[in-house]
């Protein structure tokens, strides 16, 4: 039984079972492995996408639950988004395991709230573990994009690069 | 085993007194005259360019820097990489960085003799033999211009990537000129630059390479390999360490769409199948019982229960177990009158990086490939070979980026590598098996930083400074299964308060270990025995300060005078002055200082702290550090901001507990990490010094516990004396 996914503005036939997490179809069907697996449970947010422009743990949702959704993942963010270079700016990443979820989580925010005060971001972000600790400076990439006018509204993602 | 064996360090830091100077080669044992690199590199493919194994350049003019070090964060491939860049006088621009394959003989650690990241020492072991490669490669490439333009080689400057010649006007970039660099010569003894001429290190201009990769979604972790035809396996593995699989029943766990066989292995029962949503499903199929007669079943509990007594001398050793002098002086028997005492409990911890442990592995006919963040090739590679039977060298590794490791991915067993070419044997044919652990089973799997206790009795001379000091340390060796045995004294287990300033400045001093040994099988965790020793040293400093009436910075000073400690010294002024120790700390704060050597290096932290409904918040950390010469000054920065977060994340939070030899936490509900609202903002400072770099991942982990404790001991005059802070 096939499905179609609407992924980073594209539409996407998959074969899984349409209870499998939405995070294994990405990473294991569509090999968008920017996405990562963290902890299965939503509790670290390493997996997070957007829905309809709000963030989501992709471990637990089960595709057939954004079947008519708009799913964008970090792939969809094009790689210029004013997040992505905030984060290059501040060398944010250590291990860079959790940043696709964090910056996720943070375009997110910046699509609800394009200023958010340290109390929003605390909100936002602490859905997100980094065990690298690298929590000073997502705050400061994330205030810095903030700024940048190109980052509000952050919510039309680009295709992906094929 | 009597034979001659040369001795080489191993395993998490340089200076520790573990030797390997033997390889098991296919579960003999081989000793020889030849180092354990080349022993260990037979069967190896060697196959580098003109300008040796650490460095390529490109006729486009690109400069690669092979890293022999994994990067899970550290960012030591910014550093390695501005070493080269610096004594070549590449364009920074234009340099990038490469993994190194596993080849001992070359890419050892130069402190480890085998090749391995650890011990915060990828920059330090590698910095004479960087400069040395970068300023060869330069030196060929000043021989080819002069060859080339027919001028004296003294004449020509290069910077930027660009040889010229002032007089002739000539001028030519490496891409030009590699051809001909390539040809010539390189130097005997190349000559390195005077540090004050560097232009490059130490300067803000040294960023991370990796950064848009790790921020666009392309970075390659072990968890994102697709190969065809791959293969994802699950392992199921007893729920109390040391239990065997008595019998399965496979036959619903085959049902699942996907699943495509079932193996029993040495450390469980393993499902593999087409994706990792199936195997997840099989194993959760599979029945599997266990048989516990020889499984570890005691509750942490009673584990740290017997440590007190051992430490209290309740218990007595049994004999397996003897206390061990340290640290000894003058003679303790003589001390009388009133002492400060003091007991503080630490338990076991998980690393919990957030990229469960994971590991590809390809196994055929004389041939074994592994992909993943491999921290200690040479390690996997041994292990790796005793399983598939073919030389330890020959087992090819390719080394990708590690979702964090914080020492979990260096261990003596190679256990997630060996549980993987177990699979990846039975599949055989090459076909890529990829384990997959979910959260639940990495932390499950043990290798904790140990429980550790700690009992202090220290009396004061009559202007308030440390006459005696009694110090017994009781916690599991991490040695346990090195590959040349048990060292004669575990530092790992009291690095800290071995070698401490605090105990130079003391007359009298009597400070022993005791490692009982359990079914646990315990690791170690960044800062490893910092992890405790920091702690007790700089919680009981404060505590002393305070029964003497004095500041604990000013305690602190004059034992650092008294001790010699002019680094100690030299980093306590930096972080007072830039905290405004002397001025009032901000309404509602109170500030607590501490200082800790590790890994060459010194830090200082003072850190503001309130309690918030009984829970400690920190806000503002100053922090200072003397790891001598500053390659990258932000990455300091970072990793001493990442450091603390780990620290203050265990002291906070951080427990493992098993309840009859059961692991009770599963997932980050149950084993609590600090969260972004509950970071510090952490400001660095580093000591401006001309020695060579030492350690930086790891030494700004272990400080922060104790100078949050320190904050609290003045806010509420009480002391912190087990971690974490916050109970479940």
């Amino acid at each position: 039984m096939a499905m179609t996914l609407d992924v980073n503005g594209k539409p996407l036939a998959v074969k899984a079972a349409p209870d499998t997490p939405l995070l294994w179809v990405l990473r294991d069907e569509l090999q968008l492995t920017g996405t990562k697996f963290g902890c299965g449970v939503a509790q670290c947010g390493a997996c997070t996408v957007m829905v309809d422009g709000q963030a989501v743990r992709a471990c637990v949702t089960p595709i057939e639950a954004v079947a008519a959704s708009k799913i964008t993942t970090i792939e969809g963010l094009g790689g210029a988004h004013p997040l992505q270079q905030a984060w290059v700016k501040h060398d944010v990443p250590q291990c860079g395991y959790c940043q696709s979820g964090q910056i996720m989580s943070a375009a997110a925010l910046l699509t609800a709230n394009p200023k958010p005060t340290d109390a929003d971001i605390d909100a936002a972000m602490d859905g997100n573990i980094c065990r690298c600790g690298t929590y000073q400076r997502v705050r400061a990439a994330i205030k810095d994009a903030a700024t940048t006018p190109a980052a509000a509204p952050a919510a039309a993602p680009q295709p992906a690069k094929a | 085993m009597n034979a001659p064996v040369k001795k080489t360090a191993i395993a998490g830091a340089t200076r520790r007194d573990v030797v390997i100077g033997a390889s098991l080669v296919g579960g003999a044992l081989v000793v020889g005259a030849c180092s354990p690199g080349d022993l260990l590199s037979v069967g190896a493919k060697e196959d580098f360019g003109a300008f040796g194994p650490f460095i390529k350049i490109a006729p486009d003019g690109v400069v690669t820097v092979v890293s022999k070090h994994i990067e899970f964060g550290q960012g030591n491939h910014a550093g390695l990489a501005a070493i080269v860049a610096e004594e070549l006088d590449a364009d920074w621009s234009k340099v990038r960085v490469e993994q190194a394959p596993a080849i001992a003989k070359v890419y050892a650690n130069t402190g480890m003799g085998v090749q391995g990241t650890g011990g915060s020492s990828a920059i330090s072991n590698s910095w004479d033999q960087l400069r040395k490669a970068g300023a060869s490669a330069r030196a060929m490439f000043v021989e080819a211009a002069a060859n080339k333009w027919s001028v004296p080689a003294g004449e020509i400057a290069v910077k930027d990537g660009v040889l010229s010649h002032a007089a002739s006007g000539k001028s030519a970039g490496f891409g030009e000129l590699v051809a001909d660099a390539a040809k010539a010569t390189p130097p005997a003894t190349p000559t390195l630059k005077d540090p004050k001429t560097f232009t490059l290190i130490g300067t803000d201009r040294v960023r991370r390479k990796d950064s848009r990769a790790k921020s666009d979604g392309t970075a390659k972790f072990t968890q994102d390999v697709q190969l065809p035809n791959m293969l994802i396996a699950m392992v199921a593995h007893a729920p109390k360490f040391g239990a065997k699989v008595a019998s399965f029943d496979a036959a619903e766990a085959k049902k699942i769409p996907g699943v495509v066989e079932v193996y029993q292995i040495p450390s469980g029962v393993a499902v593999v199948a087409e994706n990792t949503w199936a195997a997840k499903q099989g194993r959760e199929a599979l029945k599997v019982t266990w048989n516990e007669d020889e499984a570890e079943k005691r509750s942490s509990d009673a584990i740290l229960a017997r440590y007190k007594d051992l430490a209290s001398g309740k218990a007595q050793p049994s004999d397996k177990e003897a206390w061990q002098a340290f640290e000894s002086k003058g003679d303790i028997a003589t001390v009388k009158g009133e002492a400060f005492e003091a007991a503080y409990d630490f338990p076991f911890l998980a690393h919990a990086t957030m990229e469960p442990m994971n590991c590809v592995a390809q196994v055929g006919v004389g041939k074994a490939k592994l992909t993943f963040g491999s921290q200690i090739p040479t390690i996997d590679q041994l292990n790796t070979a005793k399983i598939v039977g073919m030389l330890p060298g020959s087992v090819e590794i390719e080394t990708l980026f590690a979702g964090g490791s914080f020492g979990r991915r260096a261990n003596f067993q190679s256990d997630y590598v060996a549980e993987c070419v177990e699979i990846a044997k039975k599949v055989g044919k090459e076909r890529p098996v990829k384990l997959v652990w979910t959260r639940e089973d990495d932390m499950a799997a043990g290798y904790f930083r140990p429980i550790a206790h700690h009992t202090v009795r220290v009396t004061l001379d009559q202007d308030g400074y440390p006459a005696s000091w009694r110090q017994r340390v009781v916690t599991q060796t991490l040695m346990k299964g090195s590959p040349m045995g048990q060292p004669k004294l575990d530092e790992t287990a009291v690095e800290g308060t071995l070698g401490s300033p605090y105990l130079k400045a003391t007359p009298i001093v009597d400070a022993q270990l005791i490692q009982p040994d359990s079914g646990v099988p315990v690791l170690w965790w960044r800062s490893v025995g910092a992890t405790h020793t920091a702690y007790v040293m700089e919680h009981t400093i404060d505590q002393l300060a305070k029964k003497a009436g004095k500041d604990p910075v000013e305690y602190r000073r004059a034992l650092y005078t008294k001790a010699g400690a002019n680094r100690h010294l030299a980093v306590l002024n930096l972080a007072a002055e830039k905290a405004g120790w002397t001025t009032p700390a901000p309404a509602g704060w109170t500030r607590g200082v501490a200082v800790h050597e590790s890994f060459g290096s010194v830090v200082a932290q003072i850190a503001e702290v309130k309690l918030d409904g009984g829970v400690p918040k920190v806000g503002r950390v100053v922090t200072a550090i003397d790891c001598g010469t500053a390659i990258s000054p932000d990455q300091i920065a970072s990793q001493m901001e990442g450091g603390t977060c780990y620290g203050l994340s265990a002291a906070m939070f951080g427990q493992v507990t098993l309840k009859d030899g059961v692991v009770e936490q599963g997932n980050f509900d149950s084993y609590r990490v600090l969260r972004n609202s509950e970071a510090p903002t952490v400001e660095t400072y580093i000591v401006p010094s001309g020695n060579a770099p030492s350690g930086v991942g790891e030494p700004g982990t272990p400080v922060i516990g104790p100078a949050v404790a320190n904050a609290l001991l003045t806010l509420t005059g009480q002391p912190t004396l087990s971690q974490p802070f916050v109970k479940a």
